[in-house]
């Protein structure tokens, strides 16, 4: 393994693969605060340089965190399938790239070839991408799983409807879903951020989406994003749960600070299939976003870069419905600003593709971000083209709960008729049948107006 | 502007004037006339609309959204009004095609602009003074390095350490204001909460004597002034990173005699606190209670339960 090169005629000496990792990344603040980034251009070129050059063989036999010290690692290496590993192994970083670019190569082959890699080598090849390369390459991969409906089709572009309410007042959260759903978002899943924890208020609310959703006969899936284990309280109780939703990290620390392990996230899986009301067989809801390691100091020396795409391959084993990083949300000492918020955006979706799991994004920002709704709707327009599965909407782009900004309900309709995209077919259907949208996706006087579904 | 009245008789005075140039097409006399007289119109206009400007448009950001239903010809009006008043979120916007209306969007723009200028704009120092409180900053050199080291806004150097000793010496009660994510927080509650505080711990006989103003501050820059002062109890007054609906919300961190590295668990947390939220004369009152059952239980945070 060589990890020293030339540039411009000066020696580069990289100690360890885990540095060269971290310093062949774009510039991030949240590796700079972590102390692991190139501390110059040039450096930054130079870790790309040495990187170029390392095969995937020595990404699987130097992974990010220890076998023996990482569960996480472990859930990784061992879902490796071996048979396409060793096809596979002698390529460089370099040549992986170029191979999925090529223009013969298709998207199954790739889907054939993310189960033969390590979360490391999805990192790797990330940090040779350009932004257009993400997009290119994000393009050829279509993930669609299965809950109630089918998500990810090509052609299809859903949201996720996320009605938050400062008190989890249940009038008001059917409000926000009304007019959600009125512009066409809430095939993905109808989902709430809870204010109250607590298994007798996620129970409530989940009732009161079970009751929306037959009331109008919407074809969706809900969910209450409330901790894993009071969701599984939830379902005990018999509250009508279709996902079941937790954050995850990509290591077992940072896992551990949130609560969770890999053994936990099975349980939830195997209760939401026994129990749950979802057809499945896709029955699990992962977020993540780059930095939440270093935020619970759980990185371990290791870039935000390759932590998130560690965090895919721990979600992979799960079959996940939905899995989506909330990029902005974070703030500016992980993300600095609308630059890095965007590429960290292209980054998460084409690794969650290449690590096979159905991949969506939370377009965001927060308000001590240099960014602002122009950027987010930018970054929606890139993912959208790359063949993003979903994203969230909230009313007018504004996040009365979790006091935060992302993309609106009126960006469904609006993305959609952009680039002849369609939500899922089912709820492509209803909303038809109630007279929001036409066959080809154009408003109608109804869209927009929410009173139409107080009957 | 020039109204038609005028740009009638300018045209007049324009046409007289190119009496004379009977060998120019009828249409070419046309066309410079209309150019003369709109370039004249131009220079006049800008001495008119000077005296126009009294006029002033309303102030968009005192419209209360939630009784502002804009979908044209709405199914059921009253419906959707009594949709609106469930919830602070922005429904029943309308659209513009498949975009939001122009109003709406100004108005999402206006209040990310008050959120930001929270977040990157300084406590006036007038209002540090003459509110009488003893000024001491972080490690963090600007706002930038505020933002991205987090590190940095919860440690003093030895120097600051000093100052802070020999301001506060040893009280049993030690109150800091740190700037945080807002400083329209700080502008808008402190001169509330402050005296509401103070006049709740007075009753228990618990004075307040300097309360120190921490600039860059972040929450656990209260632990090294625990440590410092030696104090029983150090109570955190911060402002909170602003969501859209309000720029000024505060929070209260309080803990029992805090220490560097100590865990989260130990700190007692009332947020929310704003005028549209928990009020900061309600807070006041609550924080002193909070401060005297500590200061009984010698504990905070979960500890207290």
């Amino acid at each position: 393994m060589i990890l020293n090169t030339m540039l411009f005629d000066k020696k580069y000496e990289f100690k360890t693969l885990n540095e060269v990792m971290a310093k062949a990344n774009e510039e991030k603040s949240g590796d700079m605060l972590a102390g692991l980034a190139a501390e110059s251009a040039e450096e930054r070129v130079a870790a790309k340089a040495v990187l170029s050059k390392i095969t995937l063989e020595e990404l699987r036999n130097n992974p990010a965190v220890p076998y023996e010290e990482d569960e996480v690692t472990r859930i990784i290496q061992d879902s490796v399938n071996e048979k396409i590993y060793q096809e596979l192994k002698d390529w460089t970083v370099e040549e992986f790239r170029e191979w999925i670019l090529d223009e013969n190569t298709t998207g199954e082959q790739i889907k054939r070839a993310s189960r033969g890699i390590t979360s490391e080598m999805v990192a790797a090849v990330t940090k040779l991408m350009s932004n257009l390369d993400l997009v290119y390459g994000a393009k050829k991969i279509r993930i669609s799983a299965h809950c109630n409906t089918t998500i990810g089709k090509e052609g299809t572009l859903s949201f996720r409807l996320q009605p938050n309410h400062p008190t989890d007042d249940p009038d008001g959260i059917v409000a926000s879903i009304m007019e959600g759903l009125s512009y066409g978002a809430g095939d993905a899943v109808i989902g709430l951020n809870p204010v109250d924890d607590s298994t007798e208020s996620v129970v409530r609310v989940l009732k009161k989406f079970d009751e929306v959703k037959k009331k109008y006969e919407i074809p969706t899936q809900i969910c209450v994003l409330a901790h894993v284990t009071t969701q599984m309280e939830a379902i005990r109780q018999g509250a009508p749960t279709d996902l079941v939703f937790q954050s995850i990290a990509g290591s077992e620390k940072g896992n551990t600070a949130f609560g969770i392990s890999g053994d936990l996230i099975e349980e939830a899986r195997q209760l939401a299939l026994r129990q749950g009301t979802a057809s499945g067989p896709n029955v699990m809801y992962f977020e993540t976003g780059q930095g939440a390691e270093l935020s619970s100091n759980a990185h371990l020396g290791v870039d935000q870069l390759t932590m998130e795409a560690r965090c895919y391959g721990f979600a992979r084993k799960y079959e996940p419905y939905l899995v989506n990083t909330v990029v902005g949300f974070i703030g500016p000492e992980y993300l600095y600003d609308s630059k890095q918020v965007i590429r960290a955006g292209l980054e998460d979706h084409f690794m969650g593709k290449l690590s096979g799991i159905p991949m969506g994004c939370d377009a965001c920002y927060t308000n001590h971000m240099k960014a602002d709704q122009n950027d987010v709707e930018s970054l929606a327009i890139l993912l959208a083209e790359a063949g993003c599965n979903f994203f969230i909407g909230v009313p007018h782009g504004d996040d009365v709960m979790l006091n935060y900004q992302s993309l609106g309900y009126h960006e469904a309709p609006a993305l959609r008729q952009l680039l002849g995209l369609k939500p899922i077919e089912e709820f492509d259907e209803w909303l038809q049948k109630m007279d929001f949208v036409d066959a080809n996706g154009k408003l109608k006087a109804k869209a927009g107006d929410a009173s139409t579904l107080l009957v | 502007m020039v109204n038609e009245t005028e740009l009638k008789s300018l045209i007049e005075n324009i046409l007289q004037d190119m009496v004379g140039k009977q060998e120019q097409q009828p249409e070419q006399v046309q066309e410079e006339v209309v150019a003369q007289a709109t370039a004249e119109a131009t220079t006049t206009a800008s001495t008119t609309c000077t005296v126009a400007s009294d006029a002033c448009l309303p102030d968009i950001t005192k419209v209360d959204v939630k009784t502002e239903l804009l979908v044209d010809e709405p199914y059921d009006q009253e419906g959707y009004l009594q949709m609106k008043q469930k919830t602070p979120a922005r429904i029943g916007v309308g659209r513009a095609g498949a975009r939001f209306k122009t109003a709406t969007s100004v108005r999402f723009r206006a209040d990310h602009a008050a959120a930001q200028d929270a977040v990157f704009s300084y406590v006036d120092e007038d209002f540090v003074k003459k509110n009488g409180f003893t000024a001491v900053e972080t490690m963090c050199a600007n706002k930038d390095e505020y933002i991205t080291r987090p590190d940095f806004g919860r440690q003093f150097s030895e120097e600051m350490k000093q100052e802070i000793k020999a301001a506060c010496g040893t009280p049993q009660v030690q109150i800091v204001i740190g700037d945080g994510l807002s400083s329209a927080a700080v502008e808008a509650n402190i001169e509330d909460i402050l005296p509401a505080i103070k006049q709740g711990l007075q009753m228990h006989n618990i004075n307040v004597d300097n309360v120190l103003f921490v600039k860059h501050c972040r929450v656990p820059a209260m632990d090294v002034i625990g440590e410092v002062t030696n104090s029983d109890v150090v109570c955190l007054l911060i402002g909170e990173r602003p969501g859209l609906v309000t720029a000024e919300s505060m929070s209260a961190y309080i803990a029992y005699k805090p220490t560097v590295d100590m865990p989260e668990a130990r700190r007692t947390v009332i947020s929310n606190i704003h005028s549209g939220g928990t009020t900061p004369v309600e807070a006041g009152a609550h924080i002193a209670d909070l401060i005297k059952k500590m200061l009984d239980k010698k504990a905070s945070g979960l500890d207290l339960k």
